[in-house]
C-alpha cells in the first residue's frame, strides 16, 4: 500500500492539487488556463528528462541551471548576428549538448564528483554566457520561434508536442533499448554493472549528454517563449528539475526512473506557481512552497524499496 | 620450483583446463610461484588454502581480471590468453562474485541477461525482446530448480539463498565451459546453504565444470569432486575429495600435513 503511494506519488499529488485550485477558483480548469500552464511546464518537463537520465546513473546535474540561460543565449547571439533560424536552433541546442559532454567527460572519464563538476559548470558557463553578449539581452523575432511557442495542430500545441516527444524518447532509451539497461544497471550497482562487462564511464558519459542535449532544446522552447534571451536571468528550473525527478519517484541514489512520474512532477511544480498567482498569493510563498513539496516527496520516498 | 613432480596428475581423465607454472606478482609480493590447476569437465573442484594463499589471484588469472606474468593456460588443449574479463568470458568462463553482481532494483529476467539482452528489430530501432527473455529466464530457472516466486519480480526482494542462486543459474547458463564460485554459501543460513549446494550438485549433474574456492571444509566433503591445496602461492595437493577426510585438508592447507612436493 504506502509503496503503490510512494510510486505513485506525483501523479496522485498532481490530481489532488487539480482538485484543490478548482475548487478554489473557477479561473483554474479553463482552456486558456490550461493551455498556458502546459507550455509553461513544456520547457520544465524536458530539462527534468535531461535530469532524469543523469540521476538514473547516480549522478546529479546542476550545471543546468547555467546551460539552459547559455543555449537560449547562444541562440539570440547567433541570430542576431545573421546565422538564420535553423543555423541558430542547431547552435543553442549544439552549445547545450556540448556543456553536457563536457561535464561527462569529467565525470566518466576523469572521475570527478559529479556535484563538484556540475557546480564548477554552473559557474563556468554563467560567465561565458555573460561574456558572450556582454551581459545585455537579445531580442529574437523569429516567426518560426514566435509560431512556435504560440501556433500548434488544431488545439495541440508544439510545445507540448516537444514535450511529449522528448519524454517519449527518454522512456524508449531507458525502458526498451540495451543502453537503457546499462544506464539503470550503472546507477543501481556500479560494481555490478562494470563486473558484467557494462561499459559505465560511456554510459554515464551518455547521461550528462543527454541532459546538455534537452538543455539545448529546453533552450529553443525558452527563445520562443520569450521571444529573445537574458543572460542575466535567475531561474529555479535547475532546483525544479532536480524536484521534478525526485517527485516523480526515482531515486537520488540512482537505478531507478519513472519518466512518467518525473513528467507529473514537472507539472505539479508548475500547476503549483500557475494556482498561486491565480489566488494572488504572493510570490514570496512559492519558494517555500516548492520547497515543502520536495521535503514531502523526499518523505514519502522512505516508504520505497 | 620442483617441476618435474606432476602435482596435478591429470588422472587420464577428460581434460577442460589446464594452468601451469602460473606466476604473479604485485610489486614486491609474490602472490603466485609456479601454481597449477587442472579441472577435469565436469567434476567439482575445490580450491583450497589459507587466506594469502593465492586463491584469489589464481582464479583472477583465470578470468582474465589479472593475467599471470608467467605460466600458460589451456583450454580443451588451446592456449588461451586472457587479458580482460570480457575475453575470458567470451571463451566460456563465468564467476560467480561473491558480492554477486545482481542489480537490485531490476527484475530477475533482467539480471539473468545483463550484457547479454535479446532484442529484435534492426539498427537505432532495435528494442529489447522482454517476452523472449521472460520466457528464457523462466526455462533457466526451471531446468535448474531454482524456486523464485516471479521472474518478473526485482532482484531485491529475493532472499540471499534466492540472490546466490539466481547468480549461479546466470553464471551457469553463459558460462559454456567453466563456472567459477567465490565461497557461494559464506553469507547464508544453513537452509539457505543447503539449497545452494544442492544446486551446485545439480550443475555438476547436468556436466558443467565447477571452480569452488570454500572455507568450509565439510562443504567441499558434500559437493566437491577433487581439492586442489595451494601454499604461499604454490599448488601443495592434489586429493579426490572420497580418499580424504575434512582433517586431511586443514593439515594440507596449514602444512601439518607435508604435500605431493615432498617438502
Amino acid at each position: 500500500m504506502g509503496e503503490a503511494v510512494a510510486r505513485y506519488a506525483a501523479p496522485i499529488a498532481l490530481v489532488a492539487l487539480f482538485v484543490v485550485f478548482f475548487i478554489a477558483t473557477p479561473k483554474f480548469l479553463t482552456t486558456s488556463n490550461m493551455t498556458a500552464l502546459f507550455v509553461s511546464a513544456a520547457i520544465l518537463v524536458v530539462m527534468s528528462m535531461g535530469q532524469q537520465l543523469v540521476i538514473t546513473v547516480a549522478g546529479i546535474d546542476l550545471s543546468v541551471g547555467s546551460n539552459l540561460p547559455w543555449a537560449a543565449t547562444v541562440i539570440g547571439w547567433t541570430w542576431t548576428h545573421g546565422w538564420g533560424t535553423p543555423a541558430a536552433i542547431a547552435a543553442g541546442i549544439l552549445a547545450g549538448l556540448v556543456v553536457g559532454l563536457v561535464n561527462g567527460l569529467l565525470v566518466a572519464r576523469l572521475k570527478m564528483a559529479d556535484f563538484i563538476v556540475t557546480l564548477g559548470s554552473l559557474s563556468v558557463v554563467s560567465g561565458l554566457t555573460l561574456l558572450l553578449t556582454g551581459g545585455n539581452q537579445t531580442a529574437v523575432s523569429s516567426g518560426f520561434l514566435q509560431g512556435l511557442a504560440l501556433n500548434g495542430i488544431g488545439p495541440i500545441r508544439w510545445f507540448w508536442l516537444v514535450a511529449v516527444v522528448v519524454a517519449a524518447i527518454a522512456a524508449y532509451l531507458l525502458f526498451w533499448t540495451r543502453t537503457g539497461t546499462y544506464l539503470l544497471s550503472t546507477g543501481g550497482n556500479l560494481e555490478a554493472a562494470r563486473d558484467v562487462g557494462i561499459p559505465v564511464n560511456r554510459v554515464r558519459l551518455l547521461a550528462y549528454a543527454g541532459s546538455g542535449l534537452a538543455c539545448g532544446i529546453a533552450g529553443v522552447l525558452f527563445v520562443s517563449n520569450n521571444g529573445g534571451s537574458d543572460p542575466t536571468m535567475q531561474t529555479n528550473l535547475l532546483l525544479s528539475s532536480i524536484a521534478a525527478v525526485v517527485l516523480g519517484g526515482s531515486s537520488l541514489s540512482g537505478g531507478r526512473a519513472s519518466i512518467l512520474g518525473t513528467a507529473a512532477g514537472a507539472v505539479l511544480l508548475q500547476t503549483l506557481l500557475n494556482g498561486f498567482t491565480l489566488l494572488d498569493i504572493s510570490q514570496y510563498y512559492q519558494p517555500i512552497a516548492v520547497g515543502v513539496v520536495v521535503l514531502g516527496a523526499a518523505f514519502i520516498s522512505r516508504f520505497q524499496r | 620450483m620442483n617441476t618435474d613432480v606432476d602435482l596435478t596428475k591429470p588422472v587420464a581423465q577428460d581434460v577442460l583446463l589446464e594452468a601451469r607454472g602460473l606466476s604473479k606478482s604485485f610489486d614486491a609480493v609474490q602472490a603466485l610461484r609456479h601454481a597449477d590447476l587442472v579441472l577435469e569437465r565436469g567434476k567439482v573442484t575445490a580450491l583450497l588454502g589459507d587466506n594469502g594463499a593465492g586463491k584469489s589471484t589464481l582464479v583472477r588469472c583465470l578470468t582474465g581480471v589479472h593475467p599471470p606474468d608467467t605460466g600458460t593456460i589451456a583450454i580443451n588443449g588451446k592456449a588461451v590468453h586472457f587479458a580482460t574479463p570480457d575475453e575470458s568470458r567470451r571463451a566460456g568462463i563465468e564467476t560467480v562474485y561473491q558480492t554477486l553482481s545482481l542489480i537490485d532494483d531490476l527484475p530477475v529476467w533482467q539480471n539473468l541477461f545483463l550484457r547479454r539482452e535479446l532484442t529484435r528489430g534492426a539498427g537505432p530501432l532495435r528494442i529489447l525482446d522482454k517476452k523472449a527473455m521472460r520466457t528464457q529466464a523462466k526455462e533457466i530457472l526451471t531446468e535448474l530448480d531454482v524456486n523464485i516466486p516471479s521472474v518478473a519480480s526485482t532482484v531485491r526482494r529475493m532472499s540471499g539463498g534466492q540472490r546466490q542462486s539466481i547468480a549461479i543459474a546466470r553464471a551457469a547458463h553463459w558460462g559454456k565451459q567453466l563456472v567459477v564460485m567465490d565461497e557461494p554459501t559464506a553469507a547464508l543460513g544453513v537452509r539457505e546453504t543447503a539449497a545452494v549446494e544442492s544446486l551446485v550438485r545439480r550443475l555438476r549433474d547436468r556436466g558443467v565444470t565447477v571452480l569452488l574456492i570454500s572455507h568450509d571444509m565439510s562443504q567441499v566433503k558434500r559437493i566437491a569432486d577433487v581439492a586442489v591445496v595451494l601454499r604461499r602461492g604454490t599448488t601443495v595437493a592434489r586429493r579426490e575429495v572420497d580418499s580424504v577426510t575434512p582433517d586431511d585438508l586443514v593439515a594440507l592447507i596449514t602444512g601439518a600435513q607435508p604435500g605431493d612436493a615432498g617438502e
